[in-house]
């Protein structure tokens, strides 16, 4: 009785003591810049990839100048007609969604209903299906098969959920015969027409560390707030801000992975100005940077120089406070592009094969003129959704 | 309900003290019951925590803790209601989530809404409350269930009718309990209003568990048969803890949300956050056994952890493995001090023939 006792007083006391031990090194020599790992992981970083997404962001890309949502960064033009539709008004889009499980999707998902019933009234397209994953691959690939399976889809649109699994699901739908289109998260093949993106996670974390570097004092502390390890489209973000951090005179506190809960996010920016100065915020997403910018408020700190990106609520704070502050861009007007290449497909059209649409951030000149833009749009909204000219501007996304 | 009068003073916090017969103080009951385990774990987290960070005991950094603690801990004391009835609330998590999106869609930034949003959500905490309770009590489906499905109804019902996504503002004022706090102090240099909060409601409950309503619903957890015999209304205690849940997680949520603001994600996972700080503290999963200070301590003591996981920088992948780790070893050591004691039914041993249960009626 007494032995077991002791035993498990200990193991309750061990870990604590272990947890403690196993990471002191980077606790007690923060200044020695090992707070954080800041060379990217292996599997997350590719070399090759960083340096051609960054080279990008300075291409001009073709197409017309007020509308993002059609120029292409390099297009390579393919030949489309294989896929001409006789009756373009009585064709069927059918559209695989992974999710809309954050605002960013659903602002995207909203902009793209609104493209179909532009495209609908113009009598250039058809019925619009869509089935909605709600995250789960294994949904997703039946989606897939359904809409195959149906017959009834003259085009199939898919944003999969993740990149390995859904690969043999859009090789199913290309083997149909009918043309699919893939957008925002990537496959490993490339039967389908065009793959549309905006330019990428790398060059999205490396707008904002690089932000970060021109605007603080060589010295400077910042901290990382990520979402969550292991997505590709975030990954990508932080190793090109590791990469970046890594080759700078700034001193990187860590980094913390936040769910983008902006109750936790505040308490662990709280705790990080409780030990010391932050004098920088680097987020992987923006969701809750207003939560960071208050726990800054409620310790009596000024604000950090802070990346968050073109959700409204942060775009909002920062003119408010006039932070020093920029707003990276993940292209939230890339959901209305898979429409227009569908209908150009069916059309019998030319389509990038890659299409690779702008990703520029919004600077601090740029800010004014988003935020009257958007000034009827609710906080968790994002500034470059591209609807401005839909039907139904700006109802439908106000009233969501 | 009550056959021995001089046990009232007693209250039901201290079922594993009530082997000794002593003088009974207060003090001396926390000490013996489940409350003495959990107490040692944040004694020793704390510790800890302060040889890391020394600064974290001067008044403003253990008063932000106290903020960031103050919901957890007012969802314990709802979940405690709920578990030593003999019951669970997995709602609450997701009520938490609802009561903020609503308050954000219905005030939308007007000052003037915040008190009668406010009023709408205590409301709409007690509806569900009462849904859990009398589905529970007289549908009888196994509150497992009830919760579960009310956790996905509400779920679904805010994403549906948000669209995916909250829309709508908080008031400034709305803002001030889960953010503000009497200024100038001195030491603490804030007093937040989610700490007075929080100790309003833990004082109120200590009070409500000694009262005989306290009392009913210890019983009905310990064997709801024997309650209901000596004269209980078991469903109507039930649901009146299932209220208390709700309506905690209601305040909880007006804090969180005063805290952070709306996000998507918020609630997510906070029922079994308060679940865990509840069977930390020692507070028997089965009901009837453990005290609401028990439940209190367990929820501080799962946000130290948190905080002592950060100043460790512990990575945070490994975080709920550790967690884990720590709660099992815990629990597993205040039932081998005898702190934590199976039900009456199950260790009804010759043995212990002084061996008590409750220090209520079975005397």
């Amino acid at each position: 009785m007494r032995v077991p006792r002791v035993l498990l007083a200990g193991a309750a006391g061990l870990t604590l003591m272990l947890t403690a031990c196993t990471t002191d090194a980077p606790a007690d020599s923060p200044e020695g810049g090992s707070g954080a790992e800041l060379t990217p992981d292996e599997e997350w970083f590719d070399e090759a990839e960083f340096e051609a997404q960054l080279a990008q962001r300075e291409i001009p890309p073709e197409g017309p100048e007020d509308q993002p949502w059609m120029q292409a960064i390099e297009p390579e033009w393919i030949d489309t007609s294989e896929f001409v539709h006789d009756a373009p008004e009585d064709a069927t889009l059918c559209f695989s969604n992974a999710s809309v499980s954050n605002p960013w999707r659903v602002t995207g998902f909203i902009t793209m209903e609104q493209q179909v019933e532009a495209l609908q009234e113009e009598g250039r397209i058809g019925e619009f299906r869509v089935s909605d994953a709600a995250d789960d691959d294994n949904q997703q690939i039946s989606d897939i098969q359904a809409f195959v399976d149906s017959g009834d889809c003259d085009a199939i649109i898919i944003s999969p959920s993740t990149t390995a699994t859904l690969t043999p699901a859009v090789e199913t739908a290309c083997e149909s015969g009918v043309p699919v289109v893939v957008f925002d998260r990537g496959v490993n093949t490339d039967c389908m027409v065009t793959f549309i993106h905006p330019i990428g996670g790398y060059a999205y974390g490396a707008d904002a560390a690089d932000f970060l570097v021109e605007n603080l004092e060589p010295g400077s502390t910042v901290l990382a707030l990520r979402i969550l390890p292991g997505v590709d489209v975030l990954e990508h973000r932080w190793a090109a801000a590791q990469e970046i951090f890594a080759d700078s005179e700034l001193e990187v506190l860590g980094h913390e992975f936040t769910e983008g809960d902006g109750a936790k996010i505040k308490d662990l920016v709280s705790q990080h100005l409780q030990r010391g100065e932050v004098d920088g915020i680097w987020m992987d997403a923006g969701d809750g940077a207003v939560a960071g910018l208050e726990a800054f408020e409620d310790a009596g700190q000024p604000y950090p120089v802070i990346a968050g990106e073109d959700e409204l609520s942060f775009m909002r704070k920062w003119k408010e406070e006039e932070l020093t502050a920029i707003a990276p861009v993940y292209s939230n007007f890339q959901w209305r592009t898979p429409i227009l290449a569908a209908d150009m497909i069916l059309a019998g059209e030319d389509v990038p094969s890659e299409w690779v649409l702008p990703q520029e951030p919004i600077r601090e000149d740029e800010l004014d003129e988003y935020l009257e833009r958007n000034a009827d749009m609710p906080s968790l909204h994002y500034a470059k959704f591209g609807g401005e000219d839909l039907p139904g501007f700006p109802e439908a996304w106000t009233e969501r | 309900m009550t056959p021995n009068p001089t046990q009232d003073v007693r209250g039901t916090g201290d079922s594993g003290g009530s082997r000794r017969s002593g003088a009974p103080t207060a003090l001396a009951a926390l000490g013996r019951g489940g409350t003495a385990t959990v107490a040692l774990l944040l004694a020793l987290i704390f510790v800890v925590i302060a040889t890391q960070n020394p600064s974290f005991f001067e008044g403003p950094p253990l008063m932000s803790f106290a903020k960031k603690a103050a919901p957890l801990v007012i969802l314990a004391i709802g979940q405690y209601l709920v578990i030593v009835s003999g019951e669970f609330d997995l709602s609450v998590g997701s009520l938490v989530g609802a009561q903020v999106v609503i308050a954000a869609r219905l005030i939308d930034g007007q000052e003037a809404m915040t008190l009668p949003v406010i009023g709408l959500m205590m409301v709409f905490g007690l509806v569900v409350g009462l849904v859990n309770g009398l589905v529970t009590t007289l549908l009888r489906v196994p509150s497992i269930i009830t919760t579960l499905g009310t956790m996905l109804i509400l779920f679904g019902a805010v994403r549906y009718w948000t669209g995916g996504a909250p829309t709508g503002a908080l008031s400034e004022s709305f803002r001030v309990p889960g953010r503000h706090g009497i200024e100038g102090v001195p030491f603490l240099g804030e007093l937040p209003w989610a700490l007075v909060i929080a100790l309003v409601l833990a004082v109120g409950a200590v009070f409500l568990m000694r009262s005989p309503f306290g009392r009913s619903l210890v019983a009905t957890g310990d064997n709801d048969v024997a309650a209901a015999f000596s004269g209980v209304r078991v469903w109507r205690v039930r649901t009146m803890a299932f209220v208390g849940s709700s309506l905690m997680a209601t305040v909880a949520a007006i804090l969180i949300g005063g805290y952070a603001g709306v996000t998507a994600q918020v609630g997510d996972g906070l029922e079994f956050t308060a679940i865990t700080a509840v069977v930390l503290g020692g507070v028997v999963l089965g009901g009837g056994r453990g005290t609401v200070v028990a439940a209190v301590l367990g929820a501080l003591t799962v946000e130290a952890l948190f905080t002592l996981f950060n100043q460790l920088y512990l990575p945070s992948t490994i975080q709920p493995s550790v967690q884990g780790l720590i709660i099992i070893a815990a629990v597993a050591y205040a039932a081998r001090r005898g702190d934590l004691r199976l039900p009456e039914r199950l260790r009804r041993r010759p043995a212990h023939p002084t061996e008590r249960s409750l220090g209520t009626s079975r005397r």
